[in-house]
């Protein structure tokens, strides 16, 4: 076995990835809850990769066959249905982790200097996700599937001069259709994936490159011992690697518990109206996209004019790549800043989540309304944050990092 | 830890509602998915009332015998009756399809005859129970009936000789207008209301099973790997405890 190692040593650096990577990567030692989620992210793209796989095993990308070809994965494939709940359930673990990871970086400041570039990858493997995401939603070809895509592409349509031949473009065809759904099927197994990939990869490798920061966001790399260990350090594995194992044990039980007992989710996984397939000539009485848009979709409808509707939803998603720029405290974590910052985290948080809400409502006068006053709550935390953070009363941040 | 699974579970679980569209009270179906002979019986039934127009195009026809525990020829005698496009009996493995085409279901209807294989998905059991139980006479529809759960519905009342016949009865609305309060029994039909609830129970228990006819397997494997994972979280939480013994 050791001279096997030593083989390919010789050839590949084998042994020097994995020490860079996991066994002599040293991370901070006062992980804590909120640290699942970035292996657990990991954990769901090759969940949803693998499931993936299986389901393109036997789907067909045919506007006369798809709606058919997923019951028939649903009765008569063998487990087919687990698969096929594995990696619908998947698409909203994703997310979940996705945003609670997202959360994280908020709250104890890990974009900051040095770790833009980890945020900025972040960022595009988040927006790559919502396209893939969005394209498989919809392969099923249900009614939601079908009109939920007809909605969204056609804000394209809302761009100025091109708008009209871009959403033509997009589609392929004067309506989604068979073209729609050949090309959404492509970019879905194979194009996307491939990005997220690549980028996940140039995540992970910024990420290992400056080091983790930590819930005191303190740099562990200030404080060394002789051996140029961090004091604060310990080997990623086997420590979290150990640690990471039993936060997934408990991540998949709640994931089983969806995936075997609310699989469609009370409506909001697997919504209802997608149990019918699509036709083009019967608009659903109300359309709404599945859970993980439903904030920025929001966002959309509380804007009277639909270019600036579309600017606004693509603005809510933009200024978050800024965020390193527009927070100008010097101090990382939650920990040790200002109320105001909490207060603004806070009420930023809940804004996302009833924006969500409000998204899955049918339109009231009163929806609309709320949903304006919370859209400008949306944007009102950066504002606030980039006027008070300048000059923000932190509290001291300690040396080392407390337990 | 605790506060944290509570804000998660609140964030993907939020006050479900089922969108059903219109503002009908829905009965609630008193259904068992676990009920073999319910779902048997509600195969029978539909088979006897739905089948003849509605397909079940992605069910095959031995999934039911399977599931339910009946043989070949006990399903061949309560389910199959018809000969495929060759003129050969059906097949038992054959999907549930109909001979009605879209094209004359549209001259006789005005509108093509929904698959039902997956409509307790798409309106929810409730949905279901009401909609077959609150047909009333209505003179302005083409086929003399409406319903309470789906207004103006193309389709006939074919379990009309079973329940007998209902006519609404319309209070006030209180804007001057007329609602329908209710519906009451002006001709009886060879059930009683009773007996009549029981049969749309096990028509629907059957449509609940066809739209996902692996639910109960489902359940079943869930909580073995439920409890797989819970032991094995046992075991990970204290290796991982062994491993950061020396980490202070």
């Amino acid at each position: 076995m050791g001279k096997l190692l030593g083989w390919v040593d010789d050839r590949f650096p084998l042994m020097k990835m994995w020490n860079e990577h996991l066994a002599e990567y040293y991370t901070p030692k006062n992980f804590n809850f909120w640290y699942f989620f970035g292996s657990l992210a990991l954990l769901v793209l090759v969940i949803q990769i693998v499931s993936g796989i299986f389901l393109t095993m036997h789907y067909k990308p045919d506007g006369a066959a798809a709606f058919a070809s997923v019951e028939y994965i649903m009765r008569d494939v063998p487990y087919g249905w687990l698969i096929r709940y594995i990696h619908s359930t998947g698409a909203t673990a994703f997310f979940i982790v996705v945003y609670l990871h997202m959360f994280r970086g908020l709250m104890y400041g890990s974009y900051k200097k040095p770790r833009e570039l980890i945020w900025l990858f972040g960022m595009f493997i988040y927006l790559a996700l919502m396209a893939e995401a969005f394209m498989g939603y919809l392969l099923p070809w249900g009614q939601m599937s079908y009109w939920g895509a007809q909605v969204i592409i056609s804000l394209f349509s809302a761009i100025p001069v091109i708008g009209d031949d871009l959403t033509l473009w997009i589609r392929g065809d004067f309506v989604i259709s068979d073209a729609t759904l050949n090309r959404f099927f492509a970019l879905h197994v194979v194009a996307l994936p491939f990005v997220i990939v690549f980028l996940v990869i140039a995540h992970i490798l910024a990420l290992h490159e400056v080091g983790s920061n930590n819930p005191d966001g303190v740099e562990i790399k200030k404080n060394k011992d002789s051996k140029g260990i961090p004091l604060d350090g310990i080997p990623f594995h086997p420590y979290y690697t150990v640690k990471d194992i039993a936060g997934v044990a408990v991540f998949l039980f709640f994931f089983s518990v969806v995936l075997f007992y609310f699989p469609a989710g009370g409506g909001y996984f697997l919504e209802h109206a997608n149990f019918i397939a699509s036709d083009p000539l019967k608009t659903p009485a109300h359309i709404a996209p599945v859970w993980y848009f439903t904030p920025f979709y929001a966002i959309l409808r509380a804007v009277p004019d639909k270019l600036m509707g579309v600017g606004a939803m693509g603005a809510a998603i933009v200024v978050l790549f800024f965020l390193p720029w527009i927070d100008r405290c010097k101090v990382k974590s939650i920990r040790y800043r200002s109320v105001v910052y909490k207060v603004n985290l806070i009420v930023f948080a809940v804004t996302f989540v009833v924006l969500g809400w409000l998204a899955m409502q049918p339109v009231t006068d009163t929806i609309t309304n709320l949903s304006r006053l919370f859209t400008l709550l949306y944007f009102a935390f950066f504002v606030v944050l980039f006027v008070t953070s300048k000059n923000e009363q932190t509290k001291p941040v300690p040396d080392r990092v407390t337990s | 830890m605790k506060k944290h699974i509570l804000i998660i579970l609140l964030a993907i679980f939020p006050a479900t509602s089922f969108a059903a569209g219109v503002g009908v009270h829905l009965d609630a179906a008193p259904i068992d998915i676990n009920d073999k002979d319910s779902i048997k019986r509600g195969a029978k039934n539909f088979v006897d009332y739905c089948f003849s127009c509605h397909s079940a195009k992605f069910m095959r026809f031995n999934r039911i015998a399977k599931d339910t525990g009946m043989d070949e020829d006990e399903l061949r005698e309560m389910m199959i009756f018809t000969r495929d496009k060759k003129g050969e009996a059906t097949k038992t493995g054959d999907l549930m399809t109909v001979a009605m085409t879209d094209e004359y279901a549209k001259s006789a209807f005005g509108t093509a005859v929904p698959d039902l294989t997956l409509t307790a998905r798409a309106r929810g059991a409730d949905w279901l129970y009401t909609y077959l139980r609150t047909f009333y006479v209505d003179e302005n529809r083409p086929t003399g009936m409406n319903n309470l759960a789906f207004p103006d519905v193309a389709m006939p009342n074919v379990l009309m000789n079973l329940q007998g016949v209902n006519k609404a009865v319309y209070a006030d609305d209180g804007h001057g207008g007329n609602k329908i309060e209710g519906l009451e029994k002006i001709q009886p039909g060879s059930m009683t209301t009773e007996e009549f609830d029981a049969f749309t129970a096990d028509l629907v228990n059957f449509m609940v099973y066809l739209a996902e006819p692996v639910q109960a397997e489902r359940r079943s494997m869930g909580w073995k790997v439920l409890l797989f994972l819970a032991i094995f979280f046992v075991f990970a939480y204290l290796l991982k405890k062994e491993y950061w013994k020396d980490v202070h």
